[in-house]
């Protein structure tokens, strides 16, 4: 149990905090904008609302916290520690930011025709793609979280 | 992956869940900021129960666990200068969160109060409520107080 109380060099804590505050605010966005394409009921104005959630704040969360997870992966010396020793929880954190940073611009594209889609008056139906793919991803980052935080391995 | 380290994962996933609903109700309240109508405003209340809930889930399980890991993990106790300070942040964030939620109710409240009187026009009244920068003022606050917790977490202070 003292692994998990053990205190970090002071030096790794600036990148960390940013890693952290990046992935906080990823899933915020997701969040926010899962709801607002979720119980929008065709309403224009919050499908709206949804898709620039999505691409104001999620994305940007995720360039944050992709940074500096790199960052902060070289200030604790991953980079020196062959492939086969690193622990399965990191590369579970970079496998899930890297595959859902792919599926968040994927998401945004969508979203983006969508949302011209909708004000030309051709209907919701790609955002409502979009809500299935930010769930899909809340999900996959859900369980980054709980990886990075719980270490297993 | 031990007892204490699923509780130390739901923890932060607490954390993750409070700050979420933070942002969530961020993103109304600039969407707020342009509706003026009872409908409009009424829309956005299944999406603010979406913030409700996670910051109610974020608040239970970051105070719950947080004090329940402090007592369990070697080398941490609760009256820890940074353990202490969280919890004392986390009780201002209640309050102040609390005073956040009241401001922006108001809102849902008169579009209810004037569709209920047959006005379901543009509001000036209804929009001035909707702008609210007391509510602004105090979630504003209340972020802060997060990103503190945040901080207090990460440089433990005097550990």
């Amino acid at each position: 149990m003292s692994v998990l109380a053990t205190v970090r060099p002071d030096s790794w804590n600036f990148p960390l905090f940013l890693h952290v505050l990046g992935a906080m605010i990823l899933v915020g966005g997701l969040v926010a904008g899962a709801a607002a394409l979720a119980f929008a009921r065709g309403d224009a104005r919050i499908l709206r609302l949804g898709f620039w959630s999505l691409m104001l704040v999620s994305f940007p969360g995720w360039i944050l916290m992709r940074l500096a997870a790199q960052w902060i992966y070289s200030r604790e010396g991953w980079d020196d520690v062959p492939d086969k020793l690193v622990p399965s929880w990191l590369g579970i954190g970079f496998l899930l930011a890297d595959a859902g940073g792919l599926v968040l611009v994927i998401t945004l594209i969508i979203g983006g025709i969508g949302v011209r889609r909708l004000q030309a008056g051709k209907g919701s139906g790609l955002l409502r793609a979009t809500l299935v793919l930010s769930v899909v991803l809340l999900a996959a980052y859900v369980v980054a979280v709980w990886a990075m935080a719980g270490k297993p391995s | 992956m031990g007892f204490k380290e699923w509780m130390l994962a739901l923890h932060v996933l607490a954390a993750f869940s409070l700050v979420a609903g933070s942002i969530l109700f961020w993103v109304l309240v600039v969407a707020v900021r342009r509706i003026d109508t009872p409908d409009d405003t009424l829309r956005l209340g299944p999406v603010a129960k979406v913030g409700n809930v996670t910051i109610g889930v974020g608040m239970g399980g970051t105070i719950i666990l947080g004090v329940y890991l402090a007592f369990a993990l070697d080398g941490y106790a609760i009256w820890d200068g940074w353990i202490l300070a969280a919890i004392v942040l986390w009780i201002v964030g209640a309050a102040l969160g609390r005073q956040t939620g009241a401001a922006y109710m108001a809102g849902p409240k008169k579009a209810l109060e004037l569709k209920e009187a047959g006005q379901t026009g543009p509001s000036a009244e209804l929009l001035a409520i909707n702008r609210t920068s007391r509510g602004v003022l105090f979630h504003a606050l209340t972020s802060a107080i997060v990103l503190l917790i945040l901080i207090d977490m990460i440089w433990k202070p005097g550990a």
